[in-house]
C-alpha cells in the first residue's frame, strides 16, 4: 500500500529550519527498512505556476492554486503495510521535520 | 415475547460481535461482513419461528452469514468488480502472533476505536459493528439524523478500506495507548447515556448506559489482566447503581447528597465493589479509572451521605490531579474539600478556575452552591442563572431552577 505523506509548514509559525541533516538520517533509515519510494523537498508557493487549459485557450497564473497560512512544504511517497505503519513512522517524521504531517492513501 | 424471539434477541447480544469478526477476518471488508451478518440475523428471524432454534445457533450464523459474504462477492465479481475478487485474496494472512490476547472481536474493537477516526465515527461504528445496535437506535441514541449516521458510518467504513487500517489487535508497545482509545469511547457512551443532552430527551438514556456496560463487560472479559479496564467497568457499574435514585418522580436531578440511598441497586454497587478491592490487592499503581472508580466506592460504601470518607475522597482527588491535571478535575476536588473543610476555601479553588471553565455549565452551578452556603444569596442567584443557561440536561436545569428559586 502506498501512501503519499506532506510536509505541511505554516507560513505565520514556521518550523525550524535546522532539520536537514536529521531528516536525511531519517531518509537513510526508511530506505534501509524499505519503506521509501520518493521524496522532495518543495520551493516556495511563490515559485508556482498554476495552468487551466479547461476552457478555450491555457491560462497560465502566477501562485499556488490555493492561497492559505499552511502550505505543502514536501512530499514523501511511501510503501507501508498499512496506516498503523504509516502513522507510526508519519509520528516520527512530524517530530524530525518540526512540522505537521498529512498521510493520505493511494488508490 | 415467545420463546423463539427471546432466543433470537439473547443470540443477537451474544453473537454479533463475533459473526461480524469472524467474517471481517476472513473477508478484509468491514461492510460485507457488517450487511452478511444483518442478512444472516434476518434469515433467523425469518426461519426459526418455524424451523425452531438451531442447536448451535452462532456457528449456524457464521456459516449463514459466510454465504451471504460470499454471494455478494460472487454477484460484484459478476459485474466485473475485480477490486473485491482482490480483498478475498488480501486477507486469507495468516494472523499473527500476539501473545496471551487474541480474539477476532478485539481487533474488530480496535479497527473501530482507530484514533485515524473521527471521535464521532468511532462511537458510532462501535455501536454498529460491536454492539450490533440498528442505524436508527444508534441515530436515536445520539440525536442526529439517520441520513446523518448512515453517512458517518459510511465515511468511517471507507476509511478502513482505502486507508487500510489494520484489523489487529495493537503491539504490547503500542496497547496501553489504545485501550485506553477504546475505553474513551465507551465511557463517552456511558455519560452520553448517563447525561443526557437536549432539551426534549429522557435525562438519562438507559439503552445507551446498558450498551456501554456491556461492551466494557465484554473487553474485560477478553482482557481480564487490564486495570484501566477493570476500573472503568466498577466506574460505570457503580454509577449505573444510582441511576434511578438520580432523578426524581417530576424528572428533577437528585444530587447525591439527597439521593435515597435505600433505591441503589445493591448488586450492582457489591460487583463495583469487588472490582475496586481487586484492583488495590493488585498493588498496581491505577490509572484515572481506577481512581474515579475507588472515588465512587467510597461514596457507595457510605449509608448516608453523612457517614461519607471525605478525607479519602480527597485524597484520591489528590491522586488523580497529578495524573490528570486537567480544571475539571480541580473542580471535583474543590467540592470534596468543600465537604472536608467548608466552602470558604474551596470556593477560592473554584473561583481560580474561572478562565479555563467559564462556559461549563458545573462551574458555575458549584460556585453557585458555595455562595449559598456561605449566605450570598445574590451572587448565588447570579451563579445559577448563568448555570440554567449553560446546561442541557432536562432534570439539571429542573434541579437548578428550584434551588435558585429556594434563595432568599
Amino acid at each position: 500500500m502506498q501512501y503519499l505523506v506532506s510536509v505541511i509548514d505554516d507560513k505565520s509559525n514556521p518550523g525550524s529550519t535546522d532539520r536537514q541533516p536529521a531528516i536525511s538520517a531519517f531518509n537513510e533509515r526508511l530506505i534501509a527498512e524499505g519503506y521509501w519510494v520518493f521524496a522532495g523537498g518543495l520551493a516556495d508557493t511563490t515559485a508556482a505556476t498554476v495552468i487551466d487549459y479547461r476552457g478555450e485557450q491555457a491560462v497560465f497564473s502566477d501562485g499556488p492554486f490555493v492561497e492559505s497560512k499552511e502550505y505543502l512544504a514536501g512530499v514523501w511517497v511511501w510503501e507501508a503495510p498499512d496506516l498503523d505503519v504509516a502513522l507510526k513512522l508519519a509520528t516520527e517524521a512530524s517530530k524530525i521535520c518540526d512540522r505537521k504531517i498529512e498521510v493520505r492513501p493511494f488508490q | 415475547m415467545s420463546d423463539v424471539e427471546e432466543a433470537i434477541t439473547r443470540v443477537h447480544h451474544e453473537e454479533w460481535a463475533r459473526v461480524v469478526a469472524a467474517l471481517t477476518r476472513r473477508f478484509g471488508d468491514i461492510d460485507i461482513a457488517d450487511e452478511a451478518a444483518a442478512e444472516a440475523f434476518a434469515t433467523a428471524v425469518e426461519r426459526w419461528p418455524a424451523d425452531g432454534v438451531p442447536p448451535n445457533p452462532g456457528a449456524w450464523l457464521t456459516t449463514t452469514a459466510n454465504h451471504k459474504a460470499i454471494d455478494r462477492i460472487r454477484r460484484e465479481k459478476k459485474r466485473g468488480d475485480k477490486h473485491k475478487e482482490a480483498q478475498m485474496v488480501y486477507d486469507d494472512d495468516p494472523p499473527e502472533p500476539l501473545g496471551a490476547i487474541d480474539d477476532d472481536r478485539l481487533r474488530l474493537i480496535f479497527t473501530c476505536c482507530h484514533p485515524a477516526l473521527a471521535m464521532e465515527a468511532r462511537l458510532a461504528l462501535t455501536l454498529r459493528m460491536v454492539g450490533g445496535l440498528t442505524m436508527p437506535e444508534i441515530a436515536r441514541g445520539f440525536l442526529v439524523q439517520e441520513t446523518t449516521m448512515g453517512r458517518r458510518i459510511t465515511r468511517a467504513k471507507a476509511k478502513i478500506k482505502a486507508a487500510r487500517i489494520p484489523y489487529r489487535v495493537p503491539s504490547a508497545e503500542d496497547l496501553p495507548a489504545r485501550v485506553s482509545g477504546v475505553l474513551a469511547v465507551l465511557y463517552l457512551v456511558f455519560n452520553e447515556g448517563y447525561l443526557a443532552t437536549g432539551p426534549d430527551t429522557d435525562p438519562v438514556r438507559h439503552d445507551l448506559t446498558a450498551e456501554a456496560i456491556r461492551l466494557t463487560r465484554l473487553i474485560r472479559a477478553l482482557m481480564p489482566e487490564d486495570g484501566e479496564v477493570a476500573g472503568l467497568l466498577a466506574l460505570m457499574l457503580l454509577t449505573e447503581a444510582r441511576r434511578t435514585a438520580r432523578v426524581s418522580p417530576s424528572g428533577e436531578l437528585v444530587r447525591l447528597d439527597e439521593q435515597d440511598r435505600g433505591a441503589w441497586d445493591a448488586a450492582l454497587v457489591a460487583e463495583g465493589h469487588r472490582l475496586v478491592r481487586e484492583r488495590l490487592a493488585a498493588g498496581v499503581a491505577p490509572g484515572r479509572y481506577q481512581i474515579l472508580a475507588a472515588i465512587n466506592a467510597v461514596h457507595t460504601s457510605a449509608r448516608d451521605v453523612r457517614d461519607t470518607d471525605w478525607s479519602q475522597v480527597v485524597a484520591l482527588y489528590d491522586q488523580l490531579v497529578r495524573l490528570d491535571p486537567s480544571p475539571i478535575i480541580a473542580l471535583n476536588r474543590a467540592i470534596a474539600v468543600a465537604e472536608l473543610d467548608g466552602p470558604e476555601g474551596a470556593l477560592a479553588a473554584v473561583e481560580g478556575l474561572e478562565d479555563k471553565l467559564a462556559d461549563y455549565h458545573a462551574y458555575h452551578a458549584t460556585r453557585a452552591d458555595m455562595l449559598r452556603r456561605l449566605g450570598c444569596s445574590q451572587k448565588s442567584r447570579a451563579a445559577y442563572d448563568k448555570a440554567i443557561e449553560l446546561a442541557s440536561n432536562t432534570a439539571e436545569i429542573a434541579y437548578l431552577t428550584r434551588r435558585r428559586d429556594q434563595l432568599g
